[in-house]
């Protein structure tokens, strides 16, 4: 792969370095006189260099899609996520034909109308009717891409109240995420930076009794399935959740408290067995092998932090595990709350 | 020097001294080419900056000798601190956002132009002109200063959110570094109205006769709204910065609330560091604009002069601006979709967002018309402003999808977003600026720049630029986030590490184009073969001044204008253009 790569870069550079020549024998022979003014021959060589560049450029981006489109996201993990996919699939089908008309069509134009001397341009100022086409007809196809993308935005932001999510706290600091589960009332017992002590490192208020089943980890596990409510917290800087998996991130904003609600709707160990995820971790672990790296990589969910936060920004990031409602009982039964760790 | 003599006895003048004329210069023209060669310099340790991370990021666990050389402690054994990585692409955004591309793109061409197109002397004052580059350079000189500091420059990201730059807990570039930041933007926010207030007025009040707004040529009619977009927007940033400074020195809590740091709890309560952003970004979206009209307006130039025809639409490509500037006020959420705010709100800005793509589509299709039986002179600015056309559309159309709530907060902040502003923004400016740069050099400097090596210079910088963003949208789509100073730490992301080697590849390759523009900048100022008066055959009046700079611009009496910039071609004339100041011929209809 990167030996390709490697292998289009040098030719691009020889075929730059052939062209400079070429330049520069051109401009020996003209530069008895004149040398900076525009030439005919310049106008042919540079109005074919539009031509050619248009077509190694097209070229490299069929073939970067072919190239690196398998790294992309693999599917959506959420009942929104796939939402969102097929409104980003429908806007990139619409601005990939809107670049594949437009790119061309500019080359082509600078390529055909190259000067020539002696010839004369059509004095051609405007063009009411064109000018009202190319203005309502990306009025029309923008109304379209508007009224979808707002449509599922509402869906995703206004959540059905009678899903009876289950509470969630994110929390963040520098340079960790910490998870808090609501417990068996659901509720998030009150909490605030300033009742942070010892082992208390939410600075959950213990006086109140919403907080005595709150369960506090270092591993986010989510039942599939089920809406789950996120609270974000942070207790310094600004940091950002990001679940790319999920299609989703929402900031935590120090002194505030935003949400996300969203629906998990694929296991881990499910998406572990897709296809391109499955073409992913075989490249990644004979990446690894080459590097000498030990440990192999499997695949899970994880969150990362999306807001520059400071020097360990890169490594802020919490593993997620997606799994069935009894497994996730489970696991749940085995973390300690509130009121018996502290 | 003999301009002097010829110098209209109207006007008083007294002998000019060293420093009034190279230094303390109240000249216009002066003023613009001091704001170029400072843009220069700026542009150029930004640009480094940029290869050093690029080399960070494409071989992160290697070492490199050169960045102990160039970072000293920053990078021991040659390898780069994740600190100074930050600070890196922090001074790397604000310089190229302000620095070169507001201060050197605007700076240069509006000062440059507006008094030579419109048919003025000089600027409404002279003073004001010359204060307002002074400021620029004080604020140049404090930025580059912050680099020098022992707890290192201010790194938290170009936008600077508190409340990491509010704490130097936080991060070690938010205590002096930081605090330099902020005294340079004061400055150069002060630069930047100084200009745009001068522009604004001497735009309305000076115009020779003959010369109506509908007959200004579009680089004016840019640098006008664009003046107008900094004048009103630049003073919100003024009092974003000033709250951030009394926060982070007075103990006030505008920004910081509830805040527990390296153990420590802070007083503050009650403040939101979501209004920064909302002040930011009521700046800060305009400001996108404040880089790209100038560089559109100077495109509209020359690719009508060099097309030999007049550019399409004229009207509707100064109402493309004037909407353009308008919703550029009423779109500043979409960078703050992932805030936490209203999801209504998040609607209302999508919407307001999404419209740009209309007259700004409306710009790209009138450059392609204008091309259209064209009969095209590839000179190397007419190179650069085709291929910001190029660019103007891949990132605008990637905007379609960053400007989409729903779709934003899959991609936000992540290198897609890096990958959108670069092209729309990044690469259309500053090929708008090198076109600049190529048409008025003979008017700055009364030579020419080497053509061929500007053929070198565009090709490779084209190619190159292309190479170094277009891969970026892949590494946005699979997730991976921006100012993270290694992807090592998730091996998910293993995998992309080649597409990033790539992409560095390129960035090294673009930096060396830019050594053989910089040699042919200067190497021209002194050795360029002769400039003509009306080199590029163009309309507009700064072709009728002599090439030999001479303070009050013409000789005489200011030209009369009688028509519009763009007569190229226009049938029953017997050269391919007729410059502004020839009268209408009975049997012609003026074109508009």
């Amino acid at each position: 792969m990167t030996g390709i790569i490697i292998a289009i870069v040098v030719l691009l550079g020889i075929i730059a370095l052939v062209q400079i020549v070429r330049i520069f024998e051109l401009s020996r022979e003209v530069s008895k006189n004149d040398s900076n003014a525009v030439t005919e021959k310049d106008n042919d060589t540079q109005g074919k260099m539009m031509l050619w560049v248009m077509i190694i450029g097209l070229i490299g981006f069929f073939y970067s899609f072919y190239a690196w489109g398998g790294k992309l996201l693999p599917k959506p993990a959420s009942e929104h996520g796939v939402d969102i996919d097929s409104l980003m699939n429908l806007t990139m089908a619409v601005i990939i034909g809107v670049f594949l008309i437009t790119q061309p069509i500019l080359f082509f134009f600078a390529y055909k109308y190259r000067g020539v001397k002696g010839q004369k341009a059509t004095y051609y100022e405007h063009n009411n009717k064109l000018e009202l086409i190319w203005t309502t007809v990306p009025a029309i196809v923008l109304a379209g891409i508007i009224l979808w993308g707002l449509n599922t935005w509402v869906t995703i932001t206004f959540p059905d109240s009678s899903e009876d999510p289950m509470v969630v706290e994110i929390y963040a600091k520098q340079f960790d995420w910490t998870a808090r589960y609501a417990g068996e009332d659901n509720k998030l017992g009150y909490s605030n930076v300033r009742l942070i002590e010892g082992i208390n490192v939410l600075g959950v208020d213990t006086e109140d009794k919403t907080s005595a089943d709150d369960i506090i980890v270092k591993e986010l596990h989510l039942p599939v399935n089920r809406p789950v409510l996120f609270k974000f917290r942070a207790q310094d800087v600004i940091h950002s959740a990001y679940f790319p998996h999920f299609r989703v991130q929402m900031n935590c904003v120090p002194g505030m408290v935003t949400s996300f609600q969203f629906t998990p709707t694929v296991t881990t160990a499910e998406m572990a067995q897709e296809k391109d995820v499955i073409a992913n971790i075989t490249e990644i672990n004979e990446l690894r092998k080459e590097a000498g790296e030990v440990d192999m990589y499997s695949f899970d969910y994880v969150l990362l932090c999306n807001k520059i936060c400071g020097a360990a920004h890169y490594n802020m990031q919490m593993k997620i595990v997606v799994e069935s409602e009894e497994d996730y009982n489970k696991w749940l039964k085995e973390q300690k709350t509130i009121a018996q760790s502290l | 020097m003999s301009a002097t003599d010829t110098h209209s006895h109207e006007e008083h003048h007294h002998e000019e001294t060293f420093i009034t004329k190279w230094i303390f210069s109240q000249d216009h023209k002066m003023i613009g080419k001091q704001f170029l060669v400072t843009g220069i310099v700026m542009g150029l340790i930004g640009v480094i900056m940029s290869i050093l991370f690029r080399l960070q990021l494409a071989w992160p666990e290697q070492s490199f000798p050169i960045l102990e050389t160039i970072l000293g402690k920053w990078a021991p054994d040659g390898v780069m601190d994740p600190n100074i990585y930050l600070a890196l692409v922090t001074i790397h955004g604000t310089i190229m956002v302000f620095f070169v591309l507001t201060a050197g793109l605007s700076g240069t061409f509006s000062n440059l132009l507006i008094p030579l197109q419109i048919g003025a002397r000089d600027m409404a004052s002279g003073f004001l002109n010359m204060l307002s580059y002074w400021f620029f350079f004080a604020s140049s000189v404090i930025m580059v200063a912050s680099l020098f500091v022992e707890s290192g420059p201010a790194s938290a990201g170009w936008t600077v959110y508190p409340p990491l730059s509010a704490l130097p807990q936080a991060i070690p570039g938010s205590g002096l570094g930081m605090t330099l930041w902020l005294v340079s933007m004061t400055l150069f926010i002060v630069s930047s109205l100084l200009g745009s207030l001068n522009y604004i007025v001497t735009i309305l009040n000076l115009r020779t006769k003959g010369m109506s707004m509908t007959r200004l040529p579009l680089t004016i009619w840019a640098f006008f709204v664009t003046a107008v977009l900094g004048v009103l927007s630049f003073p919100v940033l003024v009092s974003a910065a000033l709250l951030l400074l009394f926060d982070r020195s007075m103990g006030t809590s505008f920004y910081l609330s509830d805040i527990m740091i390296a153990g420590e709890l802070l007083e503050n309560q009650g403040g939101s560091p979501v209004l920064y952003q909302h002040l930011f970004w009521f700046l800060g979206h305009p400001e996108v604009y404040i880089i790209l009209l100038p560089a559109l307006g100077i495109t509209s130039e020359i690719i009508s002069t060099n097309s030999r025809k007049p550019i399409f639409g004229y009207r509707a490509m100064v109402g493309s601006i004037l909407a353009i500037a308008f919703l550029s006020f009423i779109v500043w959420g979409h960078h703050m979709f992932v805030t936490g705010m209203n999801p209504f709100l998040g609607a209302v800005f999508t919407f307001t967002t999404l419209l740009i793509a209309i007259p700004s589509a409306v710009k790209a299709f009138n450059y392609i018309t204008t091309l259209w039986k064209g009969n095209i002179q590839f000179t190397p600015a007419m190179l650069f402003s085709i291929a910001l056309v190029s660019t103007f559309i891949t990132g605008g159309l990637t905007g379609i999808i960053l400007g989409d709530s729903a779709l934003d907060i899959n991609v936000h902040d992540t290198y897609f977003v890096v990958a959108h502003f670069h092209i729309v923004m990044g690469l259309s400016a500053i090929f708008g600026l090198f076109a600049g740069v190529y048409h008025w050099y003979p008017k700055m400097y009364g030579r020419m720049m080497n053509k061929n090596l500007g053929y070198i210079h565009f090709w490779v910088t084209f190619v190159a630029a292309y190479g170094v963003f277009f891969p970026m949208h892949f590494l946005g789509l699979a997730g991976l986030p921006r100012r993270y100073y290694t992807n090592t730490a998730f091996p998910m992301f293993d995998n992309l590490a080649s597409i990033n080697v790539v992409i560095s590849i390129f960035a090294i390759v673009g930096f060396a184009a830019q050594l053989v523009f910089l040699f042919n900048f200067f190497y021209s100022i002194k050795r360029g073969t002769k400039a003509g008066q009306n080199p590029w055959k163009s309309n507009t009046l700064e072709w009728t001044t002599p090439v030999e700079h001479i303070h009050g611009n013409w000789p005489g009496e200011i030209p009369e204008v009688h028509r519009w910039a763009y007569d190229y071609s226009k049938p029953g004339m017997d050269e391919d253009y007729t410059p502004q100041t020839v009268p209408l011929k009975e049997w012609e209809e003026e074109g508009h």
